[in-house]
C-alpha cells in the first residue's frame, strides 16, 4: 500500500486545495480577459527567489515569497509601463532571473532538495502556519478583488478609454499585478511554481467558453477549479503521483476533452443545417 | 453665442525625434462639426490623442473645456478608430455602455445609479441599438460595434465628442444615417471627426481642416481655389463616390 498519511497531513492537503480555489477562480478570470497569462507565469516563476529567502533565512519559505513575489509583480509592471522594452522581453527576464536567484540563494545553504517541494508543489506537506497564511491571502485578494471589479473590468477591456472616464487604469494594474502575486503565494504549495499558470489559466478559460458574464465565469471557474484541486488530491493519494502535476495535467486534459466535444458538436450542427 | 470647446497653440509632438505635429493651432467651438482630413500616418490620431490628455505634447499649450488639464476630461467623448477588444471579451453591448459611467470611491462594485442606468438605455436607443443590448460585444457586426462604441462616447455626456475614422467599419448604406445622427447631436455638442477618406466628409461638417504634421484650417464651408493654393501640401486624392451627399476638395498644390 501507500505511505501512511496522517489525518493531519490529509486535513490540511483539503484545506489547502479549498483556499486555493477562490483566489485561482477570480483573479484567473481577469488574467486571462486581460490577457496576462504569461505575465502570471512570470510572476509565478520568479516566486522561487522568494523561496530562497526562505531557505537562507530559515523563515517559511513562503513568507520569503510573499516579500519577493509582489516585488517581482511590481517590477514586471514598471517594466511594461515605463519602458519601451516588449512585454514579452521582460516576462523573459523576470521569468528567469527570478528562478537563478532562488536557486543560488538555496544552494548556499546547500537546501536545493526543499526547492522541489515549491517547484512541483505537494498539497499533502502543507503545515499548518501555511494554511494561516494563505487564508489571510485568500481575503485580502477577495476583498480587493470585489472592491474594485467595476475598475478591473474597464481596464481589462479597454484601458485607454477608461482613462479618458476617470478610471486611475495605471494604480489599477499595479494593483492586479500584486494580486496576481498573492495568488500565486497561495497556489505554491498546492500546485507549485511551474504548474500554478494551469490553475490560473485554464478553470477561467473554460469557463470563458460557457458563459459571457464576468461574475458568473467566476463563480464557473471556482467551480472547475475546486473540481480539478480535489480530484487531484484523490489521484495523486490514490496511486502515488506528485499531486500539482496531477492537478495541472487534469486541467489540461478537460480542457481538450471539452474542445474536442465542443469542436464535433458544431460540426454535427453545422451538418445537420446543411 | 460661441464657446469655445478647444484651443490648442503652437502644438508640437515628436515621437523618437521626428515630428509627428508641427505648429498646430486650432480652435474649436461649441456647435462646431469639424472635418480633419489627411493621409494615414498625418498625425489624426495623434492629434485626438493631445486633444484627449492621452498624449501630452511636448510643446505648446492645449486647454480642453474649462482651461489647461492633465488626466481624464469627464466631458469629452472618444470613439476609437479599431474596436481595441477581445472580441469574445465577456461584456455586453448594454455593459460596454455602462462602463462610461463610472464612479470613483463607491464601496463594493456597486449599482449603478438610476441616472446611469436611463442615461445608457438612452444611448442605446439614439445610436438604434437598444435591440441589441444584452448581446456580447463580439457577436454584433462591426457596424454595430462601431454604434456600440459611439453610445459609449455618448453615455458619456459629453460637450466634445472626437471620432478617429468613424466611417471605416460602417457600411455605405449605414453611412447616411450615421451622419444625420452626427447632425442631431451637434446641437449639444462640438464634434472633431478625423478621417483618410475624403468621402467622409460629407455635407454635414461645417467646417474642414487638413492635416499632414501641420494643419490647414479652411475655417468654414467655403473654400475657394485661392484658400486650397494657400494651403499647405495635404495629399488627399479627388476621388468620391456614392449616394452620400458629399463635397470633393481639389488637391492642394505645392
Amino acid at each position: 500500500m501507500m505511505d501512511p498519511i496522517t489525518s493531519e497531513a490529509l486535513r490540511n492537503a483539503v484545506i489547502a486545495g479549498l483556499l486555493a480555489i477562490i483566489p485561482a477562480g477570480v483573479m484567473g478570470v481577469y488574467i486571462v480577459i486581460r490577457r496576462m497569462v504569461f505575465i502570471s507565469g512570470s510572476v509565478a516563476h520568479a516566486s522561487l527567489s522568494g523561496v530562497g529567502l526562505g531557505l537562507i533565512a530559515s523563515f517559511s519559505p513562503l513568507i520569503g515569497a510573499l516579500i519577493l513575489t509582489p516585488a517581482a509583480a511590481v517590477g514586471m509592471g514598471i517594466i511594461v509601463k515605463k519602458t519601451r522594452l516588449p512585454e514579452d522581453t521582460a516576462i523573459g527576464m523576470l521569468w528567469a532571473t527570478g528562478m537563478s536567484i532562488g536557486v543560488i540563494l538555496a544552494a548556499l545553504v546547500h537546501n536545493t532538495s526543499d526547492l522541489s517541494v515549491y517547484l512541483f508543489g505537494d498539497i499533502l506537506a502543507v503545515p499548518t502556519a501555511d494554511l494561516i497564511l494563505m487564508g489571510v491571502l485568500d481575503a485580502v485578494i477577495i476583498l480587493a478583488a470585489l472592491r474594485v471589479y467595476r475598475g478591473f473590468l474597464s481596464i481589462s477591456f479597454d484601458e485607454e478609454f477608461s482613462k479618458l472616464v476617470g478610471v486611475s487604469a495605471e494604480p489599477l494594474y499595479f494593483l492586479m499585478l500584486f494580486l496576481i502575486a498573492l495568488t500565486v503565494i497561495t497556489l505554491l504549495r498546492v500546485a507549485g511554481i511551474l504548474l500554478v499558470i494551469a490553475l490560473l489559466a485554464i478553470p477561467a478559460a473554460l469557463s470563458r467558453r460557457l458563459t459571457f458574464s464576468v461574475p458568473k465565469m467566476m463563480a464557473l471557474s471556482c467551480l472547475f477549479s475546486a473540481l480539478f484541486t480535489m480530484s487531484g488530491l484523490f489521484i495523486s493519494l490514490r496511486f502515488q503521483l506528485p499531486s500539482g502535476a496531477v492537478i495541472a495535467i487534469l486541467c489540461g486534459v478537460v480542457f481538450l476533452v471539452f474542445l474536442t466535444v465542443s469542436r464535433l458538436r458544431d460540426r454535427t450542427r453545422r451538418s445537420l443545417h446543411s | 453665442m460661441a464657446t469655445e470647446v478647444v484651443k490648442l497653440e503652437n502644438v508640437w509632438v515628436y515621437y523618437d525625434g521626428t515630428p509627428v505635429l508641427e505648429g498646430i493651432n486650432l480652435s474649436v467651438e461649441f456647435g462646431d462639426f469639424l472635418g480633419i482630413i489627411g493621409p494615414n500616418g498625418g498625425g489624426k490620431t495623434t492629434l485626438l490623442k493631445v486633444v484627449l490628455g492621452l498624449i501630452r505634447p511636448n510643446k505648446g499649450t492645449v486647454s480642453v473645456l474649462d482651461g489647461p488639464r492633465n488626466g481624464s476630461r469627464p466631458a469629452v467623448g472618444y470613439v476609437p478608430q479599431y474596436a481595441p477588444f477581445d472580441h469574445d471579451f465577456p461584456i455586453s453591448a448594454w455593459q460596454v455602455v455602462r462602463t462610461a459611467r463610472y464612479h470613483r470611491g463607491s464601496w463594493l462594485p456597486a449599482r449603478y445609479s438610476k441616472e446611469d442606468e436611463k442615461i445608457a438605455r438612452d444611448v442605446l436607443q439614439t445610436t438604434g441599438m437598444d435591440g441589441f443590448a444584452d448581446r456580447q460585444i463580439g457577436q454584433l457586426s462591426g457596424g454595430q460595434q462601431q454604434r456600440v462604441l459611439i453610445a459609449r462616447a455618448l453615455a458619456v455626456r459629453p460637450r466634445l465628442l472626437l471620432l478617429d475614422e468613424p466611417t471605416a467599419s460602417i457600411d455605405p448604406d449605414m453611412q447616411a444615417e450615421f451622419y444625420q445622427l452626427l447632425e442631431r447631436l451637434k446641437n449639444d455638442m462640438a464634434i472633431v471627426m478625423v478621417s483618410h477618406d475624403i468621402t467622409a466628409i460629407s455635407v454635414y461638417v461645417d467646417k474642414i481642416a487638413c492635416l499632414n504634421r501641420r494643419l490647414v484650417y479652411h475655417g468654414s464651408k467655403e473654400i475657394t481655389p485661392d484658400v486650397l493654393e494657400a494651403t499647405y501640401k495635404c495629399p488627399v486624392q479627388l476621388l468620391a463616390h456614392g449616394d452620400i451627399p458629399h463635397r470633393v476638395l481639389k488637391e492642394h498644390d505645392r
